[in-house]
């Protein structure tokens, strides 16, 4: 099964401002294996070569903290998405 | 003192923070619990196993009327290899019966039933409330800062039980950022099937349902587990895998649930299911090394916070809802002599020392940093096992005598001696 079919199964509360960025794109840059692209269950990070940039797509993340943890320079901001927003469990 | 709006402020409606709440309602106290989520349970996630103990020592029977799902009557741990597993298990009606031992539960459910329960003993839930920082003055806290309007809340103590990602105790200077090698990154799947089927395929009655935990192959070479539960009319299936080995050997925590379900001891099982969500969590997996300060001036903190999560024998929530009584039997005796500062909750910690919950993380102290540095307990046993086991109950003609000879070969060769009696002294030394 596809992850995005998964993920059309969860429920989401989408904001309109993210609660993930990257803080310092230099950093990025220098990452040689850019952890946080593979170890996110939700794919929610990606590497854009043109710019050479790691973007997210905040719409879909479960909210785990894993990239933030993962990050080998500590280079993601990390918050809670305001309340109400962001994922909502059924099962839990 | 006289303008605190409340006596306490819980940040979180989890197991933890739910059981202070209604521990210290039920003592007359006014208490606000802060969820971030629509409702208490929309963020939570566990694989989840609900012990009986402790929470019914403060909410008896709470199992008759509670949304669980199984009464787990039967225990099993499978060691998978590629072909498939080498199992063991407990099965026993003492398990089920009128006082089930733990039952598989969703927390989305039972924690807003729990967070219902709160409310009727008097705390008030605030749902959709996120906890963006914590009030300071003079080196105490005095309240949360919130992102409702008119956010700042008074109290005389502050409740973290904000989960894994305690962000507000980083912030406070408590404990630096989690480290990988301190977190495991779960993903777990909920695959519905009817009743019936679930009750032919783990042989159980109407009400009774079975664990498996799974170790081996599935983590392919990680340090990590995984778990089957049976529910009511689905199966919760997850993989977890400590965070810096996502990392080390560049896995996807996607793959390898999708892998797991393909697995041959494990397809079957779900046959004709459905996927009806899909979910990540981190569990702490520190230990007691990396437990941080759980009190200060104006604050405790509790549960997965700070990292209360017996890893050996995958408990969490029980470790969860003890701190939670525990914090609140200290803030009861603080409130008493009017002292919330430092040295007047001390006796928070007093009491986590004296309980199960600390004498078990002392105990494993090593235990979790020893599998670490063995990676071949997840790498080269499982196979080895696997081989063995097919070995000896295969019958091809070969002498026992012979079999057992290329057993202890298999051994020497992919372990070897020493390694073997290493794995087996240190291995049981970190376990006693």
């Amino acid at each position: 099964m596809k992850l995005e079919d998964k993920l059309f199964l969860v429920t989401f509360q989408a904001d309109t401002e993210s609660h993930l960025s990257v803080k310092n794109q230099e950093l990025c840059r220098k990452c040689q294996d850019k952890p946080c692209i593979n170890a996110c269950p939700a794919d929610c990070w990606e590497h854009e070569h043109e710019k050479n940039e790691v973007l997210v797509s905040f719409e879909g993340c479960l909210e785990c903290g894993t990239c933030r943890i993962i990050c080998p320079y500590d280079n993601i901001n990390w918050r809670y998405p305001r309340g109400g927003f962001g994922v909502k469990y059924k099962f839990g | 003192m006289a303008d605190d709006q409340f006596d306490v402020i819980v940040v979180g409606a989890g197991p933890s923070g739910l059981t202070v709440a209604l521990r210290l309602a039920q003592a007359g106290l006014q208490v606000a619990v802060l969820e971030r989520g629509a409702f208490a349970g929309s963020k939570n996630v566990m694989g989840g196993i609900f012990y009986r103990h402790p929470l019914e020592t403060v909410l008896p029977d709470f199992w008759k009327t509670a949304p669980v799902e199984r009464a787990i009557v039967e225990q099993r741990y499978w060691m998978l290899g590629q072909q498939g597993h080498v199992g063991a298990g407990v099965r026993s009606q003492r398990f089920g019966g009128d006082h089930p031992n733990c039952w598989s539960v969703f927390r989305a459910r039972f924690d807003r039933w729990l967070a219902e329960q709160v409310e009727a003993a008097g705390a008030m839930l605030l749902t959709e409330a996120t906890v963006e920082s914590l009030l300071v003055e003079n080196g105490r806290v005095v309240g949360v800062h919130t992102g409702l309007e008119d956010g700042d809340l008074k109290a005389n103590v502050v409740v973290i039980a904000e989960g894994v990602n305690s962000l507000l105790l980083r912030d406070l200077g408590i404990h630096p950022e989690l480290k990988p090698n301190q977190v495991a990154t779960v993903v777990k799947e909920v695959i519905s099937l009817p009743a019936e089927k679930i009750e032919d395929r783990f042989n159980v009655e109407a009400g009774q349902g079975v664990s498996i935990e799974l170790l081996g192959t599935l983590t392919r070479g990680a340090v990590g587990i995984g778990f089957l539960y049976s529910n009511r009319d689905s199966i919760s299936l997850g993989v977890g895998v400590l965070t810096s080995d996502l990392a080390r050997l560049k896995l996807d925590p996607h793959d390898l649930i999708e892998n797991l379900k393909n697995h041959p001891s494990i397809r079957p099982l779900l046959a004709g299911g459905k996927t009806e969500e899909y979910l990540a969590h981190l569990i702490p997996e520190g230990g007691y090394r990396a437990i941080p300060k759980v009190h200060g001036n104006g604050w405790v903190a509790v549960g997965d916070s700070v990292m209360l999560v017996d890893s050996v024998h995958r408990e969490g929530s029980n470790l969860a809802v003890k701190s939670g009584i525990l914090a609140a039997e200290a803030i009861i005796q603080a409130k008493s002599k009017n002292d919330f500062s430092e040295a007047g909750l001390a006796s928070y910690r007093e009491r986590l020392n004296a309980s199960f919950v600390m004498k078990d993380l002392r105990k494993y102290k090593n235990f979790s940093h020893y599998l670490e540095s063995h990676p071949h307990f997840f790498s080269v046993y499982p196979d080895l096992i696997n081989d063995a086991g097919t070995a000896f109950f295969s019958v091809d003609g070969k002498s026992k005598r012979q079999m057992q000879m290329e057993l202890f070969n298999m051994f020497k060769k992919r372990r070897g001696l020493v390694g073997l009696f290493m794995d087996a002294l240190q291995g049981g030394m970190s376990a006693l």
